[in-house]
């Protein structure tokens, strides 16, 4: 009874083609965005932005890209650190380059870099499948996170080959370095998060995504039916990178503030974005803001309850934390597969008939 | 089910909060992960010190002291979601044991203003308080290391290290490259050359290095490792029959967990120290009495006495005296975080003092001021034994070569304002 | 010709040092060719395994920390001393329970779900496991120690050197690794091609169903085939474990062993040895001639390009089974 897909009738095909033609979806993704925008950020304090809200949002867009690799084009990849790696070295760069260029365009400018990194890097996809292919991006994750740290050029030249993020303004607002409010980097990241999970969505659900999906269930199939396996993997390999650039470029410069290849885009940083899509549900939009809220939420609540309320030692607090984290990813493949999205439809048929159900 | 959580979550955080009366010191540290065998050491002695004041004499000033440990895991992000979510109970003073959270931390602490204590690692250049005034890396930083392991090398040399080969063999991060220009400056100036090998983290694959060391035969190796890196180097020294007394490792790399695996061949290898090691001091005796017989020890005491132990106390004792001389400076016993930036730099502990605190013989006095937030930087060197699995000081406090380091520090500092438009600050 | 001798001196240590990488990355192929997951946790077993070992060897309570903290008492060793066969032995028993509890508790569960979901469980896997460690026996760096000697091989240097003029070095661990390594190569194989069970192990990696329908249980066959990676894994950790001491970085040797998978072929044997070899003579040669020029540190990333480069010939590796796509 409460959500309904029946009944809701269109006249033009401009109204058929909108990003969410169902009304009752329309009203709710509103209702979400207008708290997004107009109420979170004047409630949010310095912890639950750093803590929480920042990094689910670029977690968020990182599991975006990963997901149309992964979930749509069904590319396994592990290169996700050394891509965010390249976001936030190209963000670093442009930034102390052209400091008079507006930081958001640095951030779309990195996007576009590391989109051709990543193209470059999804070239042996065309020859090499599955499991040979998540190994083969390791090699890019690890060579790019040894060319940032060996090339003193893209840390201009410090003593430690750390970099940090300058002070910049948008709009006359800073929004990175330290002096940065909470409610600013908060909404620098909601909004790209934003349009670019609006930009995932039409480009997943127009020809460029369904070639994509031809390509994820049979790429010979594909390409017997007229799929150019060529464009279609390298336009996947692109738009993801594109936006695990975005994500980096705004972990370092939005998030971080300081940052250093080897620790902050390590391998650990691949497999937690993959998790994500995992756990979120692969092939999925809303999956990925899930998936992300679940990895970003649940260490920090686990620590705060284990050696926060239960007041554990907090090495035995740490330790039972890798082993509650690990033993519920099992848990949730297990008793679902296909992620918190599926959950989140199956709560919807459930809502569709309730509260009659027969 | 997000909202239930995001509930649990928020008690949770409001559960977790001190009192806020107390003097709150928030302990970083990291049981887990690839560097947890150092961090554990070095965690339990700082808390053991803090302990130690509040059983003994009920804190400092009459003010209890607060340590809520958080778990960073040595991970720059976790590092920071500690610091977001402790420094909103009044902590005093960070002190986090990672270059990488340091680097992290150092924008967030001056914006905030709050004192970081970063003994023997982070940011070299933050000595200059001037551009640094809220980050402390007293008693010793890393090119004070490598100018004292060279002075350490003159005298062995009898002055002179002309024509004389050193390979540094070093972690392939921002803590592993600190050294190189200091180096590569002071070979300019002693004449001796030096060869740079990285080893890539986690580090237990070193055998192309260690190739090339036993071909190029250097007359001395320095090291700047951490975690399993100490552990395979010491143990490739020992398989190439390099004499291990030519091997001298940073302070990061001279904990009995380094030394213990290679056995017997480790014996003779020599690291530097800016702290005393043992049980052989007065204090440990109050320990006893107050801490470990009442079984208040952090962990239970495994690794009382150990190197990475001491130092984890030793900068819990510089923080304790800071915010004691703090509280002398304000005429108040709760002082805020501004105050203790203060006591910090009025910090003068002599070796009277020391010897008060039952630990003569220790360390270096350390006297700080509003230009000099890194003290004199002096180190010495200690040698292994590994029959009686003891390490021993080999040498006297030397002082680093302020003529090399002086110039580097300026520079990197300057660079540092330039580049974030600090206004340096002017000390009088 | 001191420059070769130099290559030669680096071509025999990758050689070796291929040996150790091949160790571990023969615990994945095991698991992958019989149950078709791409078994991530296998670095951590070897974590695991060694670390039960020493604490086994040493006699430490396990969950001493855990008990303490929950009832107050003060335990933390029993205060024996095991002889090293027997610990291993025991050891080895451990991992057969951690096999079966990983079948029972996750593969079951999981039976017939795409592969990339079968790799994060044991991603998750790979967390739990390493908690539990550390849970169990405590995060310090231990020592491990079962008798293997180390240090360089008198013997070798002073033949290569009575041979060639320069004594080359040899670390005595590499070579009892190698001939551990080739002793647990020839056991396997002995296994799989003349016992029933490793015929049965066989034929469930030729064809799950058809192996089912001929009456092997795949239960039993999946067990066994983790518990003899879990034994893999225990040799591993002790090579490993012995080197550099038994701490968490040696999990990390897993990324080690992953670009010799990919050259060898994910279910080749062989494909692993000898992957393990040319990635461990093909990184040191690289390191040595090309390493000075671009800064050294080349032998994390250089692995995986090399097998890549192999790999855009062969997709399926140089042994890996041909990979057949019909529509």
């Amino acid at each position: 009874m409460i959500y309904r897909e029946a009944g809701d009738f269109k006249t033009t095909y401009q109204a058929d083609n909108q990003t969410f033609p169902l009304r009752l979806d329309r009203m709710g993704y509103y209702a979400i965005l207008a708290v997004a925008f107009l109420v979170i950020p004047f409630v949010i304090s310095d912890y639950w932005a750093t803590s929480v809200m920042v990094p689910f949002l670029i977690y968020a867009i990182a599991a975006l890209g990963l997901n149309i690799l992964v979930g749509y084009a069904g590319q396994v990849s592990l290169g996700t650190g050394g891509f965010m790696a390249v976001g936030a070295y190209a963000t670093y760069k442009l930034t102390t380059m052209f400091p008079d260029v507006s930081i958001l365009i640095h951030v779309i400018v990195s996007g576009l870099v590391t989109a051709l990194v990543g193209m470059l890097f999804g070239l042996p996809s065309l020859r090499i499948k599955g499991f040979y292919l998540a190994v083969a991006t390791l090699a890019a994750q690890f060579f790019l996170i040894w060319l940032f740290n060996k090339v003193p050029w893209f840390y201009n030249y410090s003593a430690s080959g750390q970099i940090t993020m300058p002070e910049r303004t948008v709009l006359g607002q800073i929004v990175t370095g330290p002096a940065t409010p909470a409610w600013a980097k908060y909404l620098v990241c909601l909004t790209f998060a934003v349009a670019l999970a609006w930009l995932a969505r039409n480009l997943t659900r127009g020809t460029i995504g369904r070639k994509w999906m031809a390509i994820r269930d049979m790429d010979i199939a594909a390409e017997i039916i007229g799929v150019n396996p060529l464009t279609a993997k390298l336009t996947a390999f692109g738009v993801s990178s594109f936006l695990i650039g975005i994500a980096g470029a705004l972990f370092f410069s939005i998030y971080l503030g300081a940052a250093e290849a080897s620790e902050a885009f390590g391998i650990n940083k691949s497999f937690l974005v993959l998790f994500m899509v995992i756990i979120g549900g692969l092939g999925s939009i809303f999956g990925s803001f899930a998936g992300a809220a679940f990895m970003v939420l649940l260490p920090v609540f686990l620590k705060n309850v284990l050696s926060g309320s239960l007041g554990w030692p907090t090495d035995l607090a740490a330790h039972i934390e890798l082993m509650i984290v690990g033993a519920l990813i099992v848990f949730f493949l297990i008793v679902e597969p296909h992620g918190l999205a599926r959950l989140w439809r199956l709560t919807k048929e459930k809502l569709r008939l309730w509260p009659f159900p027969h | 089910m997000k909202l239930r959580f995001a509930a649990l979550a928020t008690a949770a955080v409001m559960a977790a909060g001190p009192a806020m009366a107390d003097l709150v010191v928030p302990n970083l540290s990291y049981r887990t992960g690839p560097y947890a065998a150092n961090g554990n050491q070095y965690a339990d002695g700082f808390n053991d010190y803090f302990t130690l004041l509040n059983e003994r004499d009920g804190g400092i000033g009459g003010q209890k002291i607060q340590v809520p440990e958080c778990e960073t895991a040595y991970n720059t992000e976790k590092g920071v979601e500690c610091y977001e979510s402790t420094k909103g109970n009044g902590a005093l003073v960070y002190n986090p044991l990672s270059t990488g959270i340091t680097y992290q931390l150092i924008p967030k602490v001056t914006a905030d203003g709050i004192p970081m204590y970063t003994p023997g690692y982070g940011r070299t250049s933050a000595k200059d308080g001037a551009v640094f005034p809220w980050v402390f890396n007293a008693p010793a930083n890393y090119w004070d290391g490598a100018s004292v392991s060279v002075k350490y090398l003159l005298d062995q040399n009898n002055g002179s290290l002309e024509g004389k080969k050193i390979a540094l063999i070093y972690h392939n991060s921002a803590f592993g490259k600190e050294p190189i220009r200091t180096l590569q400056e002071l070979g300019k100036k002693h004449g001796f050359t030096l060869t740079e090998l990285p080893v890539e983290p986690p580090g237990q694959e070193q055998k192309s290095q260690w190739l090339q060391i036993r071909r190029d035969k250097p007359d001395y190796v320095l090291m700047w490792g951490w975690g399993v890196m100490n552990q395979a180097a010491i143990q490739e020294a020992a398989n190439i029959r390099f004499p291990m007394e030519n091997f001298i490792g940073v302070w990061w790399s001279g904990g009995e967990v380094d030394v213990l695996p290679a056995g017997a061949g480790a014996n003779g290898y020599k690291s530097l120290t800016f702290n005393g090691v043992g049980q052989d001091y007065p204090y440990y005796e109050q320990l006893k009495q107050y801490v470990i017989d009442p079984g208040k020890a952090s962990q239970g005491g495994p690794s009382i006495g150990s190197a990475v132990y001491s130092r984890g106390m030793y900068a819990a004792l510089v923080i304790a005296e800071a915010i004691r001389k703090a509280q002398e400076l304000a005429g108040t016993s709760e002082i805020t975080p501004a105050q203790l930036r203060d006591g910090f730099e009025a910090l003068n502990i002599t070796e009277e003092r020391m010897a008060e605190l039952g630990l003569p013989n220790f360390g270096q006095p350390i006297v700080l001021s509003c230009a000099n937030h890194g003290g004199e930087g002096q180190g010495r060197v200690q040698q292994w034994n590994a029959e009686t699995k003891t390490w021993s000081l080999v040498s006297e406090f030397a002082t680093p070569d302020a003529e090399v380091l002086e110039p580097l520090i300026q520079a990197d500092a300057q660079a540092f304002a330039a580049e974030n438009s600090i206004t340096p600050a002017t000390c009088n | 010709m001191e420059q070769l001798l130099y290559v030669s001196e680096i071509v025999v240590n990758g050689l070796m040092t291929g040996v150790m990488y091949a160790l571990v990355a023969l615990g994945f192929v095991l698991i992958y060719k019989a149950s078709g997951v791409f078994n991530y946790a296998q670095g951590v077993m070897a974590l695991f395994a060694a670390m039960t070992l020493v604490g086994i060897q040493q006699g430490q309570v396990p969950f001493a920390h855990l008990i303490n903290a929950l009832t107050g008492m003060h335990v933390s060793n029993f205060g024996w001393n095991v002889p090293a066969v027997l610990a291993i032995a025991l050891t080895a028993g451990v991992m057969v329970l951690l096999a079966i509890a990983i079948q029972k508790l996750v593969l079951q569960h999981l039976v017939g779900q795409e592969p990339i979901i079968l790799f994060m469980a044991t991603l998750g896997l790979a967390y739990f496991l390493e908690g539990l460690g550390d849970v169990m026996w405590g995060a310090d760096v231990k020592t491990l120690d079962v008798g293997l000697p180390q240090g360089i091989s008198d013997a070798a240097e002073a033949l290569t050197a009575r041979l060639t003029g320069y004594g080359f070095f040899i670390d005595r661990l590499d070579i009892w690794a190698a001939i551990i390594a080739t002793a647990l190569v020839a056991a396997l194989v002995a296994f799989s091609q003349y016992t029933k069970q490793g015929r049965a192990m066989r034929a469930v990696a030729d064809d799950h169903q058809a192996a089912l329908s001929v009456g092997i249980s795949l239960k039993f066959v999946w067990i066994m085939v983790w518990s003899i990676a879990g034994f893999v894994a225990l040799v591993a950790g002790i090579m490993w474990g012995t080197k550099s001491g038994v701490q968490f970085s040696l999990s990390l040797i897993a990324l080690k062993a992953l670009p010799v998978l990919m050259l060898g072929g994910f279910t080749s044997i062989p494909g692993a040895i000898v992957g393990g070899l040319i990635i461990g003579v093909g990184e040191k040669l690289f390191e040595y001639f090309v390493g000075p020029m671009i800064g050294g540190a080349t032998e994390t990333w250089f692995a995986y390009v090399l097998a890549l480069g192999f790999l855009v010939f062969r997709p399926q590796g140089l042994f890996g089974e041909r990979i057949i796509e019909r529509v």
